[in-house]
């Protein structure tokens, strides 16, 4: 009989696991429609969540037998990924009821999802992994179809599902390879087997090549992100709110525990692989998007151009590339919701819509969300004054200081380019004969807007403690 | 014992199972026909994981390996199961599941 382990660690996703199904009797017991009801809760829930990851263990602390670690950086990318996750469910909330298509499983799907995702930032072992990284998952299909009567969200959960069963069969794939030849699924035991003698890993560096390719589909970098612009058009606008932040966030989260982890003495084998994925995102996310007039496959586009500066961050293989991608991250999550929260307010006599061009001369009559929506844009780009021009400089400082200069000469490039685009949108809201004016928003995404286009100029001049906690998170890594 | 008889060993099994999950890739995107194809493709490929994580299992006389077995088998019931549901929604709107009609959207 063995011992029972320490629960302590886990308290967070156990109150999400056992918030999910409490709540779910509430949604299948309660007569009337609980769409409302539920969403505060599994808010509270996910509040509740955070509490116990900020006044729970943060030293290295491993349970389950080591499968399931928590310490300074599991901490912060999962306070990042539940404040991005309550935020779209707020937004989600106010949509279907707009839209009246809530049904009172959408929280609890998505609660079950933000529990997969701070289960797999916490993995210590390619089995904890490939569960957590399975329940966000299949919970982001569901998702995407969710607009059953609608053919295309059902098409983007086709796809979605599709593309993200293969990914996860190339992931598991190479955990098999990696357990065969590094003789366990153990992250621990990998990192002791892996500094031994890093050369002769053949299959072991054949496995981690597989687990790359898997976890660049889930965070949609480019050469395999080709599910992201179909997903995000179809999907219904506030889930892909939420797809844009808060997987990619425990994705890029599970990059850095794998990669900078167990194998960081390979680092000489994968860091050409990272350099490539990175310069491909930020040069594919910035050309594509140009040519779009869907402002969803815009924000698609976009998002691949911004994993493609985060990877940045982990290519260079230094603890102050780390750091700079977790601010990117912090940053990035705000950025998004925001933007969501205009695109979510494009809403013309109760109709959503949603191309660029319906967005022509709201400088004139919406003036707050043109507003809004142009700090947010110009922090996207890296303007300063705002908090986008730090997230920048600092992965590009990192770049620098690790003797990866053309790299970053790359992302400067590149996200001039992307700068174009972002800079048409102000001046189509500015300078373009208006057209349709758009309904005020309602309180909550209003709300989100401003405090999230607020928080890019807040940001930007109190920095300093979030590059420290991301520092701290950082160091938690195995990066020298 | 006959001296040219085979002896089946872990690279056996590798190969085997490396045939069977480039099959389910090329399943995948070479299919033309229907969804319910790149489901058992699908499938296949995570089966095809399973037989290489009993082989090394059984070769390394660590139980881990089929610990993780037992976890993909049921996650891929899970999988299969919302596989097929969100086929059946698509097939409600677009009355098919030809590969050649999800076409929606570009890309």
């Amino acid at each position: 009989m063995t011992a029972m382990p320490n629960l302590v660690p886990a308290y967070p996703e156990m109150l999400l696991a056992i918030a999910g199904m409490a709540l779910l009797m509430i949604g299948v017991f309660r007569k009337q429609d609980s769409t409302g009801l539920l969403t505060w809760l599994s808010v509270f829930a996910m509040a509740g969540a955070a509490a116990l990851i900020v006044n729970g263990p943060q030293g290295p602390v491993k349970t389950f037998s080591d499968m399931f670690v928590v310490n300074a950086f599991t901490s912060f990318a999962k306070l990042l990924t539940l404040s991005g996750a309550a935020i779209s469910l707020l937004l989600i909330n106010s949509w279907v009821r707009k839209e009246q298509i809530a049904r009172s499983e959408l929280p609890i799907i998505v609660l079950f999802a933000t529990l997969g995702m701070l289960m797999m930032i916490s993995a210590n072992d390619f089995i904890s992994l490939y569960v957590g990284l399975e329940l966000q998952s299949l919970a982001l299909y569901v998702l995407a179809a969710y607009h059953r009567n609608n053919l295309r969200s059902t098409e983007a959960g086709v796809k979605y599902f599709v593309l993200g069963a293969l990914a996860s069969g190339l992931l598991l794939y190479g955990s098999s390879l990696i357990y065969g030849f590094g003789g366990t699924t153990s992250f621990d035991g990998l990192a002791a087997a892996m500094a031994s003698a890093p050369e002769h890993h053949v299959g072991v560096i054949i496995g981690i090549v597989f687990v790359i390719s898997g976890m660049a589909f889930k965070v949609s970098a480019v050469p395999f992100h080709m599910w992201t612009p179909d997903v995000y058009e179809g999907a219904p606008t506030p889930i892909t709110a939420f797809f844009s932040v808060a997987p990619k966030v425990a994705a890029l989260s599970l990059f850095l525990q794998v990669l900078a982890g167990p194998f960081a003495p390979l680092i000489g084998q994968w860091q050409q692989v990272l350099v490539f994925v990175s310069v491909m995102s930020m040069g594919w996310g910035a050309v594509a998007a140009v040519a779009q007039t869907n402002i969803k496959r815009l924000m698609a586009y976009s998002s691949i151009g911004h994993v493609g500066y985060a990877l940045i961050g982990l290519a260079v293989g230094t603890s102050d590339g780390a750091r700079g991608m977790l601010f990117y991250m912090l940053i990035y999550v705000f950025m998004n919701l925001g933007t969501f929260a205009v695109i979510l307010s494009m809403r013309v006599k109760g109709r959503a819509v949603e191309d660029i061009k319906d967005l022509s001369g709201i400088g004139k009559t919406n003036k707050g969300m043109a507003l809004a929506l142009s700090i947010l844009m110009f922090s996207t780009a890296g303007i300063p004054p705002l908090a986008g021009f730090w997230g920048k400089y600092f992965i590009f400082q990192a770049a620098i200081e690790a003797g990866m200069v053309s790299l970053a000469v790359f992302g400067l490039l590149a996200s001039v380019i992307a700068a174009f685009y972002y800079w048409r949108l102000v001046k189509i809201m500015y300078f373009d004969a208006s057209g349709d004016a758009f309904d005020a928003p309602d309180t909550a995404t209003g709300l989100i807007m401003t405090a999230c286009s607020a928080l890019m100029v807040v940001l930007f001049i109190v920095s300093a403690p979030f590059i420290d906690a991301a520092d701290v998170a950082a160091k938690a890594l195995s990066f020298g | 014992m006959e001296s040219g008889m085979l002896h089946i060993g872990i690279s056996h099994y590798l190969t085997l199972s490396a045939i069977l999950f480039t099959l389910g890739i090329f399943g995948i995107f070479l299919n033309r026909k229907n969804l319910i194809v790149i489901l058992m493709s699908i499938e296949l490929m995570l089966l095809s994981v399973n037989i290489n994580l009993v082989a090394f299992s059984s070769f390394m006389n660590d139980l881990a390996g089929q610990v993780f077995t037992m976890l993909v088998l049921t996650v891929a019931a899970a999988e299969a199961a919302i596989g097929l549901a969100i086929v059946v929604v698509f097939y409600r709107n677009r009355r098919s599941i030809e590969v050649d009609d999800i076409n929606q959207m570009k890309g």
